[in-house]
């Protein structure tokens, strides 16, 4: 027990402080890179091809450790209340994530699920390492085979990777198939982030969402792309909302499905806690609910990680406490994962779930994926929903059971070149995931006008 | 304990209550002999587990900012997995005579020890989070047997020290309502079965709420109480503090002082841990159940920890002092059930005098203020929230854990602080 403030702070968690950036070196991945070359320093702009492979042995320690669980006692809170989702979700009604779930999850993880599946998926793409500004970054690159293809990165976030916009690949970069037309085609670029997935983990301290949105645009020109757009969630998200300011002039437009809109007046109620301001209308004052509702509720996890992440060393020890935290990202996507464990799977299947927390496992990035929290609180100017100020334009997905789902009238506020405001009629948080037939609508009508340009 | 929840302990290979067979279903209201014995299978997965320990990369920093250090965690691990003895610790509790009573459905432990001289004051005395029975061993020497560690016969106590309910080898609540309120009843029921009529209660950290909550109820023979983590930040202050605010004017050096390390220390997150708990106790529980590594760095994450070295040279700050609490921890499963009473607090923060409701209570408090505590309560603001305050005092070694770090200190506070109150007694 402590002493300092009664709540999640979000100011302290937003927190801004001068911290000095310091130049990181290039990080030893922790994984077998079977086909990339050392990176010498004479090739470090060299893009090398790169397999994805994890010894059996990994593997089978994996499933001994999941089989030797040491299980908490039941949570004191009813499955009903554990399962509410933010419409009517309050304070008190979760403890977290449900033991019943755990236990399938777990039950399932160490019998039935075949990460081998997910390896020969991964396997099938193109996968490639280049290192950037001292650190080798991996990247899945698929080109169309329809000449014009725009060019798009696409960054997951966290607790996500590569592999929660696998299933967005082939209809973007190939439309035909997917109810699209020639003209819809995308050649995609998909980044791990520094210290995610097959990426090497930063040894100091300053990658930040800024220098990873840097690295993203050397990425697409060492591509030789010189006119690309860019989309993401969650950190994906804020990292092509920074490349948006920063706006290089190769970059063309971006898409985000978890848009930062919240006008500044806004901004200010819910960091005084305020009730909502009488003046909003319906859809913001929904949307004012759900962000004060996370910011009081929902935050310990990147609290924890912000401030704390080196501590979490419970996470790369145990797989059970691993999946138990990949779980507990936000009330709605909580409800979903935890159905489809109950057999009642809706956008996520049980397979989907495993074969992101196994990477995550696999590739030992419980924490070095935590840091990113901590090194965005050390130089954020804003809230991850605060409207930034970005004048490129932009398209946007504002999925119905997301943390907050951005009001039409605040989008139009903080993208003045709003390009598409897509309204899907279902979709949580990890949209490309759940639902990658609205995300990929969305995603080709946002940058249809500029493919003409 | 309920039959179940015996078959569950013991399908676990934790513990053997050794006067469980005694327990009936029906309301029960003996005290039964206890006896700390861990089956030898539960010490050797601790040590495979430990030995088998995956670990992180390094923090990207040179300091404490990211949470436990690597570098300072490893050795210590390994320590605890090679040369640390649990069955020290067991012999060390099983000198002292404990006991087992259900209280309000919930198995309650407690170490129950008599001073040999007659007028000893009943004292119960509540430890904190991440600590335990472990933490307050120390003072049972002095506080009962005062004549052998430099007091006076007539500074004796007998010392009820009790497992909060989800801790140690207390029974886990398995409904919700657990918080510091009832656990303060609870303990006033069993200093009442112990057939105390006049006493007094004690506690730092969570200790501290649970016995304000003692002395705001005022149930009958509560003569006053203890603290040495004392709710004494006044609303204003509060107020400045939760938006991260900077200092009000006028206020005096220690005022300043106190505000300025509670507003450092919300500012570096050494809440973050009580965040987590208040608000998903289960979801980090799953790590901390299974992985012994990952409960260590998770306990020692208390800023009370932060300048300990577990170093040898220093007994009080060893690593077995630290390890003892943290097997405890791990032996009794009780990780994740010792977190919710941050959930059943709602996350608020047990310094803030509006928090804890002190001006409601009546009865006499004593406050010691330990120098390295998280914050130094001064005492205006300690006149201010405790209307009958009937002692202050500064002391110049000690922090968070009090009785653990300097017990000999601790015990002469107590001594002085609960003199007064053996005149009514």
């Amino acid at each position: 027990m402590s002493t300092a403030s009664p709540a999640p702070n979000r100011r302290d968690f937003l927190a801004t402080s001068a911290t000095a950036l310091l130049a990181t070196s290039a990080g030893a991945a922790a994984f077998n890179f079977t086909s990339s070359q050392p990176a010498a320093a004479a090739e470090a702009s060299s893009i090398r091809p790169f397999t994805v492979s994890f010894p059996q042995q990994e593997i089978d320690e994996l499933r001994r450790r999941i089989a030797a669980t040491r299980w908490p006692d039941h949570e004191l809170v009813s499955e009903a209340a554990s399962r509410r989702t933010s419409a009517t979700l309050a304070a008190g009604d979760t403890q977290g994530v449900q033991l019943a779930t755990m236990q399938k999850l777990i039950q399932y993880w160490g019998t039935e699920y075949d990460w081998s599946k997910c390896e020969a998926q991964l396997k099938s793409l193109p996968h490639f390492v280049t290192e950037i500004d001292g650190l080798d970054i991996h990247f899945i690159h698929v080109k169309s085979s329809h000449q014009g293809a725009l060019p798009v990165i696409i960054t997951h976030g966290w607790p996500g990777s590569v592999i929660e916009l696998l299933k967005v690949i082939d209809p973007l970069t190939n439309p035909t198939a997917h109810d699209g037309t020639a003209a819809d085609a995308f050649d995609v670029v998909i980044p791990s982030m520094p210290g995610y997935g097959f990426s090497a983990k930063p040894t100091q301290p300053g990658w930040d969402p800024v220098r990873i949105a840097k690295a993203w645009t050397v990425l697409m020109k060492r591509l030789g792309y010189n006119r690309f757009v860019a989309q993401g969630g969650d950190w994906g998200a804020l990292i092509t909302e920074q490349m948006a300011l920063m706006a290089p002039p190769e970059l063309i437009a971006i898409h985000t499905n978890m848009p930062a809109t919240i006008p500044p007046e806004i901004v200010k109620a819910l960091a005084a806690g305020s009730p909502p301001p009488a003046d909003l209308g319906p859809d913001e004052k929904r949307a004012y609910e759900q962000v004060a509702f996370f910011y009081k509720f929902g935050l310990g996890y990147a609290n924890e990680m912000a401030l704390r992440p080196q501590t979490l060393y419970g996470l790369v020890d145990s797989p059970a406490g691993l999946a138990s935290w990949i779980l507990d990202h936000d009330a709605d996507s909580y409800a979903l994962i935890a159905r489809s464990f109950d057999g009642e799977p809706e956008g996520l299947t049980r397979d989907d779930i495993l074969d992101n927390i196994t990477l995550y496992w696999l590739t030992n990035t419980a924490i070095s994926s935590a840091r990113l929290y901590w090194e965005h609180r050390q130089t954020a100017k804003a809230g991850f929903f605060d409207a930034k100020g970005i004048t490129i334009p932009v398209g946007v997905s504002a999925n119905p059971s997301e943390i907050y789902t951005a009001p039409k009238s605040w989008t139009e506020r903080a993208f003045p070149k709003l390009l598409h405001y897509g309204h899907p009629a279902k979709g949580c948080h990890f949209a490309a995931w759940e639902q990658p037939k609205y995300f990929t609508d969305d995603v080709r009508a946002s940058f249809k006008t500029l493919r003409t340009a | 304990m309920k039959l179940h929840k015996l078959a569950t302990v013991l399908a676990f290979g934790l513990c053997i209550f050794s006067a469980l067979a005694n327990a009936s279903a029906a309301e029960d209201r003996s005290i039964r002999p206890f006896t700390v014995s861990i089956p030898q299978a539960a010490l050797e997965d601790l040590r495979r587990r430990i030995a088998e320990t995956r670990w992180p990369d390094r923090e990207t920093v040179d300091d404490q900012s990211q949470g436990i250090q690597l570098a300072k965690l490893k050795p210590l691990v390994k320590y605890w997995g090679t040369g640390y003895d649990w069955r020290k610790a067991e012999a060390k509790v099983n000198t002292l005579p404990q006991f087992m009573t259900t209280i309000d459905g919930v198995d309650i432990h407690f170490i129950h020890v008599r001073s040999k001289h007659p007028n000893a004051l009943p004292l119960i005395m509540t430890h904190g989070w991440p600590g335990s029975v472990f933490e307050l061993l120390k003072t049972v020497g002095p506080l009962t047997d005062p004549t052998a560690h430099g007091g006076r016969a007539e500074d004796a106590f007998d010392l009820v020290l009790p497992s909060m309910p989800g801790y140690g080898f207390s029974g886990k609540p398995t409904e919700t309502g657990w918080g510091p309120d009832r656990i303060a009843q609870t303990w006033a029921e069993l200093m009442k079965r112990l057939g105390y009529t006049r006493y007094v209660a004690q506690g730092g950290d969570w200790g501290s709420p649970v016995s304000s909550a003692m002395a705001r109820q005022a149930p009958t023979g509560l003569l006053g109480i203890h603290i040495n983590l004392p709710a004494v930040v006044p609303p204003e202050i509060a107020a400045v503090l939760a938006v991260g605010g900077p200092a009000p004017t006028g206020l005096t050096d220690k005022e300043r002082a106190a505000f300025d390390a509670l507003s450092a220390a919300a500012k570096m997150g050494n809440r973050s841990y009580a965040t987590m708990m208040g608000t998903r106790p289960q979801t980090i529980g799953y790590a901390i159940n299974d992985s012994p590594t990952g409960l260590a760095a998770w306990m020692l994450g208390h800023p009370g920890f932060s300048r300990w070295t577990y170093d040898n040279s220093d007994p009080e700050k060893s690593p077995d002092e630290v390890l003892d609490d943290i097997t405890q921890y791990w032996l009794s499963n009780s990780a994740t059930s010792a977190g919710r009473l941050y959930w059943e607090y709602g996350g608020r923060s047990v310094v803030f005098a509006a928090v804890e409701r002190t001006l409601e209570i009546a009865l006499p408090v004593a406050i010691t203020v330990f120098p390295e505590e998280t914050y130094l309560a001064p005492e205006t603001w300690a006149r201010r929230a405790y209307p009958n305050l009937i002692y202050f005092h500064e002391v110049d070694k000690g922090g968070h854990f009090a009785a653990w770090e300097q017990p000999e200190l601790f015990s002469a506070e107590l001594r002085a602080a609960f003199r007064p109150l053996r005149q009514d007694f």
